[in-house]
Formats: structure tokens, sequence, C-alpha cells
């Protein structure tokens, strides 16, 4: 067991864990953020999607040892300013406004990577979309509507 | 026929209360989806709050897994523990633990919950033991020391040399003699399908719950809640009110969590019997495709007899579909293959054989589209050879031939409205510049092969290291289920007016993506003139839901929703008749306060005038059907022989149009599976084990990997349902897989005639005699 110390959505977390265990399994079990999904444990599909120092990982594949004195922002921590107003952030609401959202599994990963893809300054280009997403399986939406939510926020169309 | 097509984009005005199914431009406000609802569960969706199964928290709860074999067909000798392992912390249940029936329910019944000693084991991964234990780390060290012993008895893994048949049907019309003494071309072709996994995001899922009067409760990632009652009270002898099934949310089904579920629910509830604890049976994604079910393969074989100006005279078609190991629900997937595999045609002289029989491989079960898939991809490439037969455009062959109205289906059923196959058709060759686009890549083959060096690689020329292509498909798809099925279910859905003043939808069809919690207040409330945010839905727990049916089939918007609706037209009025005709959304809060609850039950009735026969396969085998055509255009690689579809456009006449974007989002996300299984998707089977059981080595399409996809939404409304819906999940699912088959041959000339169409395919075909193979003019 070792004491990690590290940020999870602006608050600071210590956890005394074995330095093996998932980043996925602390914040699930552990930390009880459930909106951090597993889909294959392998880092192929991204449903476990968080954003490590603002890079999208697979928390599926990050050890705990490799977490200490780093900050990690979640699902839950999308929309933190937003959600003291009880509303969604942009992307959420983009999301929901042109139904980017089906069934909801791979939804929270795929948000992270958005997230990242549009802080590092990505535009509304659909293919470069297309290459920050890759990353994040979906099997329900065809991807049409998750690129359009996308690029409707990096155009500035939802404020 | 009334047909009104919805281009894209559509924008639609606030829903007038009177009015509700009509849609018609206007503008769009923000906090609505293109002046729709926002889907009801998509806040808690989008802010990670929404509770999927594993996501649950049961204080106490163990941990559960399964045992499963390791051969395709053995008989089982022992099951034995390693007696220097301490055993005495986790529970072990074997087949000798059941109280009730060692099956689980289904159509046939065939298949146990477990295998008993002495029983035989049919397929790889089957279930045969199950531990529970406190954490995972105890099973992962106790379960290496539970033992099979067996003896292996011999596989049958082709379903043509199986002698076990689940089920077989045949469909005459007319007379083939009569036309294939009249054709000018007899074309043939032998076309197969292999398995295709449904890959919802979210594994399987299963939590039990035991109770303190002996009752058993489920909480899991479901399609169909009824479907585990049954089995629960089946297998572990328990009265309707000790089983409860609770859905939670549902991270995808496509038919995958229809009646697999099942038999998780069974082995969770049998553990957390024993262990008198609740018990989480969460698969991972490994387990997940390596033991649950799939799409069934198939062979299918046509013989076709067509006159010189392209009339088809007649249609021999036979069918195989390989079931698997147990019966699941093959026999309703042949049939609506069999049903579906003369394609959207009229011919007078039509035989369809079809068969499907067991071998030593995990069974198969539902999938989206559930046996048409594999037919209309042969029927449609059948055609597409045709057409290149008789130096024809595939859109004018289809022209010729798609049904109209009055037209006679093969089980002589009179298509007497809502027939839109010429429509979609028409709008999917304008929309995708067909013919345009048809001519470009023909001229850019002739001049690959005019150049006669080859540089850079063996099918290369010229300077172009990609060829392109374009190809049409279209299908049909009988809405609802087939034949009498909706008449044997009799499916019951409520709609409720409480004593303290909601208004709420009671049924048990699931949300799992496709938008049920959204559509049913948008349906319930335009007929009682109330703001769809008044309508309220009850959870999808059978302690509080009557039985409306399983969510499949693409029956929930069509047959669900329409019993909403007359459910909400009665009690609408009876509450305007007790307030002296005075509206209802005016009067129902003080109707609720002086009357108390009002309740409107809804029972199926049959849809008049539709009748079929189970027994000759003759009749209205669906109550109506929902039309679709489809354009792709693809480049193919001219050194590795990789696919990259480019753009699809999707025409699909679903009857009704409740919601413009969940309805798309139907379409897009089905053509996308689709594109899949044309290209990508492939189970790789050695010994009667899937090879590639990981999401690392069975794959499906990335963001970089699916096309450009655009959709038009046709309405040919079915007067049978009040709303006219005649359901959307299924149909793009038919026609996308064709469509991009036929582009790759517009683009190299050869048919591809095995799904997927993988590279290895398509180097080898053209690697192959090129006789009949020359690029399409």
């Amino acid at each position: 067991m070792t004491a990690i110390r590290f940020l999870v959505n602006g608050s600071p977390v210590e956890v005394d864990v074995p330095g093996m265990r998932r980043l996925l399994d602390v914040l699930r079990e552990d930390l009880g953020l459930t909106g951090t999904k597993e889909g294959c444990g392998e880092g192929e599909c991204g449903a476990c999607s968080v954003l490590l120092d603002g890079q999208v990982v697979d928390s599926c594949l990050v050890p705990m040892s490799q977490v200490d004195g780093r900050i990690v922002r979640t699902v839950e921590g999308l929309a933190l300013a937003a959600r003291e107003r009880g509303t969604l952030d942009t992307l959420q609401e983009a999301f929901l406004e042109l139904g980017a959202a089906q069934c909801g599994i791979c939804t929270p990963g795929m948000l992270m990577a958005a997230r990242a893809y549009l802080d590092a300054g990505g535009g509304p280009d659909h293919d470069a979309i297309r290459e920050g997403i890759a990353g994040n399986l979906c099997r329900c939406t065809g991807y049409q509507k998750i690129v359009e939510a996308i690029a409707a926020v990096a155009a500035g169309d939802v404020a | 026929m009334t047909t009104r097509t919805l281009p894209r984009p559509i924008t639609a005005p606030e829903r007038s209360a009177a009015d509700a199914l009509v849609v018609a431009p206007g503008g769009t406000t923000r906090g609505r989806a293109r002046g729709y609802p926002l889907r009801r569960e998509g806040p808690a969706k989008l802010t990670g709050a929404a509770k999927y199964a594993d996501d649950l928290v049961f204080p106490g709860a163990w941990y559960g897994a399964t045992i499963r074999s390791t051969q395709a067909r053995a008989k089982l000798v022992a099951i034995e523990l390693d007696p220097d392992l301490d055993w005495s912390k986790v529970v072990v249940v074997t087949a000798a633990d059941i109280p009730g029936e060692n099956l689980v329910a289904a159509i046939k019944e065939d298949q146990p919950v477990l295998v008993p000693v002495g029983g035989e084991i049919r397929h790889h991964a089957e279930p045969v033991a199950l531990i529970a234990a406190p954490d995972r780390e105890t099973i992962r060290r106790l379960r290496a020391g539970i033992r099979l012993v067996t003896e292996a008895l011999p596989p049958v893994f082709d379903p043509e040399r199986s002698d076990h048949v689940f089920a077989e049907y045949e469909v005459q019309n007319g007379d083939l003699e009569v036309g294939f003494g009249a054709a000018a071309h007899v074309v043939e072709g032998e076309y197969r399908v292999g398995h295709q996994e449904q890959l919802y995001i979210e594994n399987n899922a299963m939590i039990a719950v035991p109770g303190e009067d002996g009752g058993m409760a489920v909480h899991g990632s479901l399609q169909c809640p009824y479907y585990v009652h049954r089995a629960l009270r089946k297998t572990l002898g328990l009265t309707a009110g000790q089983a409860r099934v609770v859905q939670a949310e549902t991270g995808g089904g496509f038919g995958g969590k229809e009646e697999y579920p099942s038999i998780i629910a069974l082995h969770a509830a049998l553990l957390a019997r024993k262990a008198g604890r609740p018990v989480r049976m969460i698969y991972d994604r490994h387990e997940d495709i390596a033991a649950t079910t799939k799409r069934h393969p198939a062979i299918i074989r046509h013989r076709t007899a067509v006159a010189a100006d392209g009339t088809l005279l007649a249609q021999d078609i036979e069918i195989v579909m390989d079931g698997g190991a147990y019966c699941t629900l093959t026999p309703v997937v042949l049939s609506r293959g069999a049903l579906h595999s003369g394609g959207p045609y009229r011919c007078p002289n039509v035989r369809i054989r079809a068969r499907a029989t067991r071998t030593n491989t995990p069974p198969n079960g539902a999938f989206r589209g559930f046996g048409a898939p594999q037919v209309e991809f042969a029927v449609e490439t059948h055609l597409n050879r045709i057409a290149e037969r008789l130096g024809l455009s595939p859109a004018e062959l289809r022209r010729r031939n798609a049904y109209e109205l009055g037209d006679t289906t093969p089980t002589g059923q009179v298509l007497r409205e809502s027939v839109a196959a010429q429509e979609v058709l028409r709008l999917a060759v304008e929309a995708g510049d067909f013919e345009l686009l048809r001519s470009a890549t023909a001229r850019a083959a002739a001049e690959r092969l005019g150049s006669g060096e080859v540089p850079g690689g063996p099918f290369r020329s010229g300077g172009a290291r990609t060829a392109p292509g374009i190809g049409l498909a279209m299908g049909w798809h009988g809405a609802g289920f087939t034949g009498s099925g909706e008449v044997h279910i009799g499916s019951v859905a409520s709609v409720e007016l409480t004593a303290d003043g909601r208004v709420r939808v009671l049924i048990a069809s699931t949300e799992m993506g496709q938008g049920t919690t959204t559509i049913f207040p948008l349906m319930v409330s335009g007929e009682l003139g109330l703001p769809a945010q008044a309508v309220e839905m009850a959870p999808v727990d059978t302690a509080i839901v009557p039985d409306s049916g399983p969510t499949v089939a693409s029956r929930t918007a069509m047959v669900v929703g329409g019993l909403c609706i007359e459910a909400a037209r009665r009690l609408r009025a009876e509450v305007e008749a007790r307030n002296d005709g005075r509206p209802f959304a005016e009067v129902y809060l003080a109707d609720a306060a002086a009357h108390g609850p009002t309740r409107i039950d809804q029972r199926f009735e049959p849809y008049p005038d539709i009748d079929f026969d189970d027994t000759t396969y003759q009749g209205d085998a669906y109550p109506a059907f929902g039309w679709a055509a489809c354009v792709a255009t693809v480049d193919v690689d001219l050194d590795t022989g990789e696919v990259a579809v480019r753009d699809v456009v999707a025409v699909d006449d679903v009857g009704r149009v409740i919601h413009p974007i969940l309805c798309e989002g139907q379409v897009e996300g089905g053509t996308l599976q689709a594109v899949g299984y044309a290209t990508i998707e492939e189970i790789k089977l050695q010994d009667g084990r899937y090879l590639n059981d990981r999401l690392a080595t069975y794959l499906i399409p990335t963001a970089l990997d699916a096309p450009r996809l655009r959709t038009i939404l046709v309405e040919a409304p079915f007067s049978g349902a009040p709303h006219g819906a005649k359901g959307v999940g299924e149909l793009p699912m038919d026609v996308g897989a064709p469509a991009v088959v036929a582009a790759i041959h517009d683009a190299v000339g050869v048919w591809i005639t095995e799904l997927p169409a993988t590279p290895e395919r398509i180097l080898a075909a053209l690697e192959g005699p090129r006789g009949t193979q020359e690029p399409a003019a």
C-alpha cells in the first residue's frame, strides 16, 4: 500500500492503495465517481477516458503509482462551475441539443476526449474532430451527431 | 398513399397540443432539440449521474463469476473442487442447486442454466458452475481450483451437415417452372455472412438481491424485463410476486440484451440464493464476446429468372442459418429471414426454403435486423449482379421491379397501403447523385484499365493508389412482430392520472439509448393537450409496470406507442366527460383531487384485416413494411485492399417521425453497424471457439472509419397505428452492407459475396479469375 495524493476535479484526495491499482477502480470504487465507465479494460474503447494533467488517458491503463501529485479530471468535474448554476457546460449542452448521446455509456469518455480536443485549440473541422475522438468507441450514434456537436462548440455556435 | 419527405435539416415548431404529430417548419430555441424536447435522461448521462448496473451499490454484495467449458462438445462426468483449497469462504453453485427447472425460459427450452453432471456440454464457453466470493481476488484464486472432468464428443461445426434442425419453413407463390421457362436470363449466386457481435459498449451486468420472503429481485442491463421475470419464476420456482426485475440504465442492447440477460440473471440469482446476500454478476468484455449471442451466420443461394427488360420472373431462394448450440430465438430469426429474402420486389413465381440447424458453437440470437440483414445482403447483391449482366443501371432495374401499391408478396399479402419503395429509391438516387457519380467512377476505372503498366502494386495503375466506387441497395423491414406474434403476446400499456395530479406512462418497454423515455411523453402529452414535461415515465420495474412486451422488433414506438396514444385518448375522454366536456389540460388537477386516480390499461387488439397463417406461411406476414434505400461511396486501396467508406445517404420510411433527432440517430447508428458488418466485423472460429474474443481483435468502426452520414426521413403512415409509426430501429441495418459491397464492385470490378469484405477477400477476388469480373460499365 502506498499513500498517493492527487487532485480530482479540483479537490485534493489521498488514497492508500497498491501502486498497481487502476486509476479507474480508484475513481469508481474508492471515490464513488461512477461517471467514468469500463467498457473493455484494455484501452480499446475509451469509455474510461479521463484527463490526466489535461491529457486524455484511458484510466483502465493507468496504475495509481503514476497518478501521485497529478491533476485528474472526470466527467463529474466537467461542469463544476456550470453545475453550481444548475446547468450543463457548453459541450454537454451541445451533446444534448444535437443528439450526440444515446445510450450514454460512451458519453463521459467521449466528452473528456472532446474537452481535451477543444482545450488544445481544436477547431470545427470534422476530419480533425474525428481524429480527436478516434480512441473512443460509440456503437449507437454512427458518430455523426457527436462530430456535429463538437464542431458546434468549436465554432462558437453553442454559447 | 400520403408520402411526405422530410429533407435534412428539419426545423420543427413547438408541437401544438392539438396536433402533436404533425411535423412542420418552424424555429429552433435553446434548451430544445431542433424544436423538440431534449432527451429526457440526457442530463444524467452527460454529467455521469446516470446509474448503470455496475454503478449500483448494494452493501454486502459479493462478486459472482461463471466457470465455463473449454470444449465444443463433451460429456460432463464430474465437477471437482481442489481439496487443498479452502472453500468455506465462498459459495459454489452447480446444476444440483437449482430449485426449479434447469432450463432457460425461451421458445424451445433446450438450454440448461448450468450443464448438469452426466449432461452434455454443447459449446465452448458454456456455463457449468458458478462461484461467488466477497472480493475478486478470492474468485481469481479459487476458480482455477474448480476442475471439469469431461469425455470429448465429436462436434458439428458446419450448419449444412448438422442433422438437428431448429426450424424449417417453405414459402411458395406461383409456379417456378413457368417463371424459369419464360426467362431471358437465369442468374445464380451463393452468398455467405458470418457472425456479428452486437458490441454494446456496456457489457452485460446483473445484480441479484434475495428478499426476506424467499423472493428475488434482479437489477440489470436488459431489454425485456418480463423475459427475465419469466426465467426467474421458472428456474427458481418463484411466484409472480416473488420475482422482481428492475432495469438499470442500459448502455446499448441492439438485440444482445434481448434473451441472453435471462441466463445471467439466473446465475446471479442462484448464487445470491445460496450466499444469502446480493451477488453482482458483471461481465468483462472478453467474457461478453466469448459467451453471449451473435448475429446468425447464414448461407443463402439464389436462382433467379429475369426477362430481357429486367422484370423478375422467378426467385428460387435457399437459406441455411447456423443457430449455434441452443435454439434461443432462432425459429423467429429464421422466419423473418425467409419472409424478407426476396427483397422489396414484385415477382410472380417464388419459392423460399429456409432452415436453421444446430452446431457446437455458442448460441446465436437477436441482433438488430433479426435475420433480415443476412438475406437482404444476399438479394441486393444478387440484384446488382443481375443489373450488371443485363447492362442496366442498378437503379433502373430496381425501378422496374420495386413494390408498388396493390402488389402481392410471396406469402400472398396484398400491399394495400404505406408502400414507399419507389419513393425511397428515387430520393436516394437523387440525393446521392447516383447516376452522375457512377459515370465518374466508371471513367476512373476505364482510365486505370487503359494505362497498361501497374507500378507500385499488383492492381494499381497510373498514379492513383485508390479506386472510387459508388453502390446502391434498397430494402424493406416488416413492422413489428412477424405473423400473429403481437396477438399471442397481448401486450398491456397504461396511462394513469394519479391522485396527486401527475400523468404517468407505465410500460415495460426499456430505454437503451433509442429514446423511449423521450418519445412516450411526447406522444401521450399531445393527446392530452399538455406539454411533454408534464408526463412522467414510471420506473421500469416489474413490480410497477405492466407487461407491454419485449423491447424488440422495432415495435416500441409503433405498437406500444399506439397503445399509449389509445390509452391517453380514453383517459382524456373519461376525465372530460365528468367535467362538462372541458379540456383535459384545464380540469385534470381538480379531477384528480375530486375523483382520485384514473388508470387506463390498454391491451393490444389485432390490427383490422391483418391475418397470417403460421402453419401455411400465407397471409399478411406483417401489418406494414418500412422501406429504405442507401447510396454508399467508397475508396478501395489498390495496394492493400482496404475499403474506406466515404459517404452514405440513407433514406428510410418509418411511417411517422415522432422526434426527428432521435429518429435520425437510429438511422445513423444502424447504418454504421451495417458498414461495420460489410467491412471489418468478423468472428474467427477455431474448434468452435471464438478466436478474436476481445475488443483488441474484434473491431468495430471508430469515428475515423465512419462515413459522413446523411439521413432523409420519409413518412408513409400505417393506418393501423393511431400515429402511423412503423418503427425505425432495424430498417437501416438491412441496407448498408449491400450498398457498400456494390460500391466495392463499382470501384474494382469484383463481387464480394461473403461478408465482411475484408482486404484479404478483396485481394483474393482481384487475384482470381477476372472473366466475369470486368468493371461495371
